[in-house]
């Protein structure tokens, strides 16, 4: 019986992780990718917990599921408001022509 | 130059043979969740001689301790590779006549609330994590992590001065040197001993206790205070990336 409950478990959580995984690289727009990344982070660290590896766990939970998509949050919307910038001076010079 | 049809060749040439060597390892890997684990075996008995009761701690901080000082130079040196690259540019725009916005200030009451009550929460599980590295799971590296991703719940509380005030900048700095450095003088000083470089010299005392396992407690420290301000070096100038708001694009 508890051997069974193990394997379910792993099951669960491998399949999980890999179809999270599959969902991060399918998920095409960068500012929701962070956030399923998050997700796939938790995940995998949640496995890791159940495959008795809770030092890794922790250190996954912490990069892979906090530090890394927050990373990436900022990263973007710096980019985000660096493209509006560019728009709005490629505009301009067009405007004062007429 | 290496046109695209040698580049291709190259690939193929190299991601078959690590395949084929990946596919040999693979089928001769010992069966999942056996009874029998030579490397194991071998570890804990080794943390338990010098009575390290977390055998992962014992691997990382005393076995191969070695190890552990490259990998926390690799972030030392990835921290301050940040901090130069993105100096540099905040400069630029400061220049440039721009000013500073400190993110979402109306947030919600709930979420608010939760920033701050798990605040210290956080702050306390993260010290815990990094002084217990001998004993339980997890260490510096870990704990300086929860640490540093803790503070910031002040800035997911919308409040951006308290975040700023939490961390004084060119305090962690420094910190983050010292920590570097006492990981490093640590190493020097059992070879001081007449030992070899980062042998665990120190007393080992009892198994479980806090103060156990003679070196390793000393390096979690040295490693947190790295790992903790390093992390939130970085996260600082990202977030006055993202937060340093144009004054002619709002125009």
């Amino acid at each position: 019986m508890h051997g069974a409950i193990v394997d379910v478990l792993l099951g669960g959580l491998l399949v999980l992780t890999a179809a999270t995984a599959t969902a991060v690289v399918l998920t095409r727009n960068a500012g929701r990718q962070a956030i399923v990344l998050s997700a796939y982070g938790l995940l995998l660290g949640l496995l890791m917990v159940a495959l008795q590896a809770p030092d890794v766990a922790l250190a996954q939970l912490t990069v892979g599921a906090a530090v890394v998509p927050l990373l990436v949050v900022l990263a973007i919307s710096r980019c985000d408001r660096e493209v509006v910038r560019r728009r709005r001076r490629r505009r301009r010079p067009r405007e004062e022509q007429r | 130059m290496t046109g695209p049809r040698t580049a291709r060749l190259l690939f193929a040439v190299g991601a078959g043979g690590i395949g084929l060597v990946f596919v040999l390892a693979v089928l001769r890997l010992p069966g999942f969740g056996q009874p029998h684990h030579p490397y194991g075996a071998r570890a804990v008995a080794a943390a338990v001689a010098q009575h390290t009761a977390n055998a992962v701690g014992s691997v990382t901080f005393d076995q191969r301790g070695f190890d552990t000082m490259g990998e926390e130079f690799i972030l030392f040196a990835a921290a301050l590779a940040a901090l130069l690259l993105l100096r540099q540019l905040r400069s630029e725009e400061e220049a440039a006549g721009q000013r500073h916005d400190y993110g979402p200030e109306d947030v919600f009451a709930g979420v608010r609330l939760m920033g701050f009550v798990m605040l210290p929460v956080t702050l306390l599980v993260g010290g815990y994590v990094v002084v217990h590295g001998a004993i339980s799971p997890g260490g510096g590296f870990q704990g300086g992590v929860v640490l540093a991703t803790g503070l910031h719940l002040a800035y997911l509380a919308g409040d951006f001065r308290t975040l700023e005030r939490l961390r004084p900048l060119p305090v962690l700095d420094v910190t983050e040197a010292m920590g570097a450095a006492t990981y490093t003088i640590v190493g020097f000083a059992a070879l001081a001993s007449g030992a070899g470089f980062l042998a665990n010299v120190l007393p080992h005392g009892r198994l479980t206790d806090l103060m156990s396992s003679g070196t390793v407690p000393l390096l979690n420290v040295a490693v947190g205070a790295e790992v903790g301000s390093a992390v939130v070096l970085i996260l600082a100038k990202f977030l006055e990336q993202a937060l340093t708001k144009d004054r002619r694009a709002e125009a």
